[in-house]
């Protein structure tokens, strides 16, 4: 333990955060004497540094009175570990924190670890393969009992176990996770792994207590009554919870973090659509802040003109993109169409897939369907701007897509579509029902006609359409069709996990049941060489060289072809101050949002 | 009577296993996954998917799950929701108070609206009132409630600044503050189930009187003397009501289903909400059991307004 450590305990305990008799406790678990202890709390304490751009203003805990956020769908449970989507990972982030959390630049702040573990600080080990975080002390669960590294431990044994079915599972199967002393642990892995900041950290980090889950783990985990009412560190105590409907929870006496929070109560609501979610924030400002507000630009800013509150937009990495299939839709094989074993008849030609990427015109897409909420793009892995690429670049020239494809000899039939060999550029362009998206759609269409190929529009119910149904065969995993659009969403800023639905063994297939990754069935030997070389590369540099290259290699090949970039947006009321990041949960600094004026 | 109780009764299983055997039937083989969310998301793998859909049972055939179903529900067992895996009747349950008072209270208002309208409107039939009530009631149930309630909206809360538009159930204010908060924030889902509700059941009401007024017996009690509120109320309102009970009482059940629409505008958390959420998410336990509450709800006030028809008319008969 360093001095520096020791230090802000003890500002802690001045500050009444921490009790004199806990912090003695731990002393002499560090090997201390109590009399000691006694000493260095007469001595004066140091205050913390804060990180993040939000600096946070209030000098007392409490007295901000009542925030009111909206969630435009309800959280429908509490425990991180079984929260799929974002409305129950924020809502479990209210009582629930992870050791650290990802700031909106990508980099990682301490939440419950004392600090991040860096080469320098001996947390990170010169081989890669294992991890050493040191935890906060002096942090107390909401029921008052303290947070040590057995808690740590749990939680890897609860989602490691299949039993549990947790949907992190994959975050924490291989690795193990030792005690080191009663606040640190030590992350093991089978081989050098670069994304060290998986386990414990950001959305899927969340810690539960195991003082009550210890007897609710593997098959039994549906039945813990505390996956109703959490008991977390977090700044604030569960108060009420209706499933669809609300959250609520109150101030924290004890929270971890000296001043924080600063509102005494907090609701969280659900239901109702996105765009009478906006007007609550912006126009009547009856709410504090509204999540995920995917309603049009134009409404927005016309509900800005009220002046109560304003969109926030932040960038992320969820990118609206087309894909191209690379084997023959049309064509049944053993059982399945699209299948590997065939070849499409002219996706397969780089030419074309060239021709459709000059069609596409994002800037119209942009302007006239998204406004602020989406940027052209022409990268596929986007942020953070480490990993973003310089060399590709996005042109919308229908001239340049008809010289190209005459170069390659598509010749134009007499009913203007071009064909080769017999083969027409005659293509089917499916995506979801979604009005956005049916737009885009004929935004491409019509550029496409002018270059002589056709397109059948295609569009199915987002309830098909993304389900995993292995015996449907709309789903955008079976790929049916010549080409498709949808969103994939990048939630961490390490693109490892990202860049793998281009790997050829993840083919998706009747095999795999579709469940395969890798949905274009795009393979080459070169990426999937890159994409095991990044798997182990520990220098950050040369790894981050190395995606920037796959990027490239699948944006230059027209695997895919980019549209737009779609930040997160969400409505935030003019006097409230918080700061949202692309790479965690909303509320990922929830204990330094406080209100002005 | 007790008989006909008795077999009425018996007649309600077969219907209640056979709702239960489409209903389920139907839901198997919609499309969809609960799981849906894990799908476009890359950072999930598929396994996480593939093992809850085989720990919640979901590869069975659907003969084996409707057989599990069963049996459980038979056991007093409603299953779980697949995306808050809350046990279901306590997922209902927590709706049903905001449910009973929001649609119940707009169901009374429709009543209190129909009853006294139309029976006036009918005692004084083509008159300036008539005409009047005609014309509002036409353009009550002409306007659906996502209509006038995005307008009450737009003018209570936005222009006027008046009522709260998102509806809580956690309202922290206590005494008669707290009534008068829910009172607020209930007043425009009510007034606009209500009016909506009210507005065909005035039509109904008026015609049912109308039928009534002109027959002989009416004029015998006027010509014996009695007061016109007497033959009113007493002669004429008593036989005109037999079918506007038929209408009341199937509309029972909505209150308990709620009101997907308007709950959905004004985000009351009630039973209508739920199920739109369920079918949203593809959550079939909940669906399975809102819709499966609702049928036997539908059956069973269908029995009551049969019943209810004996105590109006004594001419009805049971066999």
């Amino acid at each position: 333990m360093e001095e520096q450590e020791l230090r802000s305990l003890i500002a802690r305990v001045k500050s009444g955060q921490l009790s004199r008799r806990y912090f003695t406790r731990m002393m002499v678990g560090l090997g201390l004497t109590a009399p000691l202890a006694a000493q260095m709390l007469a001595s004066a304490g140091v205050a913390q540094a804060q990180s993040g751009k939000l600096v946070y203003k209030p000098t007392k805990r409490g007295g901000g009175g009542a925030l009111r956020t909206l969630w435009w769908q309800g959280s429908t449970l509490l425990n991180p570990y079984f929260a799929v989507g974002t409305k129950d990972q924020d809502g479990s982030r209210i009582f629930y924190e992870p050791l650290a959390a990802w700031d909106p630049d990508g980099n990682l702040v301490p939440v419950l670890a004392e600090t991040v573990p860096t080469s320098e600080n001996g947390g990170l080990s010169r081989d890669g393969k294992t991890v050493v975080w040191k935890l906060k002390k002096g942090v107390q669960w909401h029921d008052g009992k303290p947070f040590t590294a057995d808690d740590v431990i749990f939680n890897w044994e609860y989602a490691a176990d299949p039993a549990t079915a947790a949907y992190s599972i994959a975050t924490y199967k291989d690795i193990t996770v030792e005690k080191i002393d009663s606040h640190s642990v030590k992350i093991a892995f089978s081989k050098p792994t670069p994304f060290w900041a998986d386990a414990f950290v950001g959305v899927r980090g969340m810690i539960i207590p195991k003082h009550l889950f210890e007897s609710f783990k593997g098959g039994k985990s549906r039945e813990a009554p505390t996956n109703l009412k959490p008991v977390g560190t977090g700044p604030y105590k569960f108060v009420d919870f209706k499933p669809g409907d609300v959250v609520k929870a109150e101030l924290n006496p004890s929270y971890h973090m000296a001043n924080r929070p600063y509102f005494d109560t907090i609701e969280m609501k659900g239901g109702g659509d996105a765009v009478s979610a906006a007007r609550a924030v912006i126009q009547t400002g009856e709410y504090d802040y509204a999540w995920n507000m995917q309603v049009e630009d134009d409404i927005l800013k016309r509900l800005e003109q009220g002046g109560r509150g304003k969109a926030d937009i932040v960038l992320g990495g969820n990118i609206e993109h087309i894909q191209c299939n690379f084997t023959d839709p049309w064509k049944e094989v053993d059982g399945e169409r699209s299948s590997l074993k065939t070849k499409h008849p002219f996706l397969t030609d780089p030419a074309v897939r060239q021709a459709l990427g000059l069609l596409v015109d994002r800037a119209s897409v942009q302007e006239q369907i998204y406004g602020r909420t989406a940027i052209a793009t022409a990268n596929f892995l986007n942020a953070p701007a480490r990993f973003q690429s310089k060399a590709t670049k996005w042109e919308f020239n229908i001239d340049k897509a008809n010289q190209i494809l005459d170069a390659a000899g598509w010749k134009r039939g007499g009913d203007g579509i071009r064909a080769k060999d017999g083969v027409k550029l005659k293509m089917v362009y499916q995506t979801s029902i979604n009005a956005p998206r049916q737009k885009n759609q004929q935004i491409v269409k019509q550029a496409a006609a002018k270059a002589g190929i056709d397109m059948e529009l295609k569009s199915v119910t987002a309830s098909v359409y993304f389900s995993s149904d292995a015996a449907n065969p709309d789903t955008y995993t079976h790929f049916y069709t010549d080409i498709q659009m949808y969103t994939t969403t990048m939630t961490q800023p390490d693109p490892e996990l990202f860049m793998i639905q281009f790997a050829s063994w993840e083919a998706a297939s009747k095999d795999n049941k579709w469940q395969g990754r890798n949905i274009t069935r795009w393979q080459s030997d070169e990426y999937d060489k890159l994409y095991r070389a990044g798997e182990t590369e520990l220098d950050p540099v040369k790894r981050a060289a190395v995606y920037v290259r796959m990027n490239e290699m699948v944006v230059q090949n027209g695997v895919v072809i980019p549209v737009v970039w779609r930040p997160r947006v969400a409505a935030i009321s003019n006097r409230l101050r918080a700061e949202q990041s692309g790479w965690d949960s909303d509320f990922w600094n929830l204990p330094n949002w406080y209100r002005e004026g | 009577m007790r008989k006909y109780l008795f077999r009425r009764l018996l007649l309600v299983i077969p219907s209640v296993f056979g709702i239960s055997i489409v209903l389920f039937t139907v839901l198997a083989l919609a499309p969809g996954d609960p799981f849906e969310e894990l799908a476009t998301n890359p950072n999930v793998p598929p396994e996480v998917r593939a093992n809850l859909r085989a720990s919640f049972g979901l590869d069975d055939p659907v003969a084996v799950r409707y057989a599990r179903w069963l049996t459980s529900m038979l056991r007093g067992d409603w299953g779980f929701s697949f995306v808050s895996r809350v046990d279901v009747d306590h997922l209902i349950l927590q709706r049903l108070p905001t449910t009973l008072f929001v649609i119940g209270s707009s169901q009374l208002l429709a009543l209190m609206v129909a009853l006294p309208v139309g029976v006036y409107a009918a005692t004084r039939p083509y008159s300036f009132f008539d005409q009047v009530v005609n014309t509002l009631a036409f353009a009550g149930f002409c306007l659906p409630t996502f209509f006038t309630g995005l307008l009450l909206i737009l003018l209570f809360s936005i222009y006027l600044d008046w009522l709260p538009f998102i509806y809580r159930t956690d309202i922290s204010a206590s005494g008669w503050r707290w009534y008068w908060e829910h009172v607020r924030q209930a007043i425009m889902p009510i007034a606009v189930l209500g009016l909506f509700q009210g507005a065909s059941w005035t039509r109904y009401v008026r015609s049912a009187v109308l039928d009534v007024i002109r027959l002989d017996y009416v004029t015998t009690a006027r010509a014996k003397g009695l007061a016109e509120r007497v033959t009113i109320v007493k002669h004429v309102v008593r036989n005109a009501l037999i079918p506007v009970v038929t209408l009341v009482a199937l509309q029972v059940p909505a209150v308990f289903g709620g009101a997907i629409v308007t709950e959905q505008i004004f985000r009351v958390p009630g039973i209508g909400s739920l199920l739109i959420s369920s079918i949203l998410a593809n959550d079939t336990p909940v669906i399975m059991a809102v819709t499966f509450v609702l049928s036997c709800l539908v059956i069973l006030f269908n029995l009551v307004a049969d019943l209810l028809y004996g105590w109006l008319d004594p001419r009805v008969s049971y066999r």
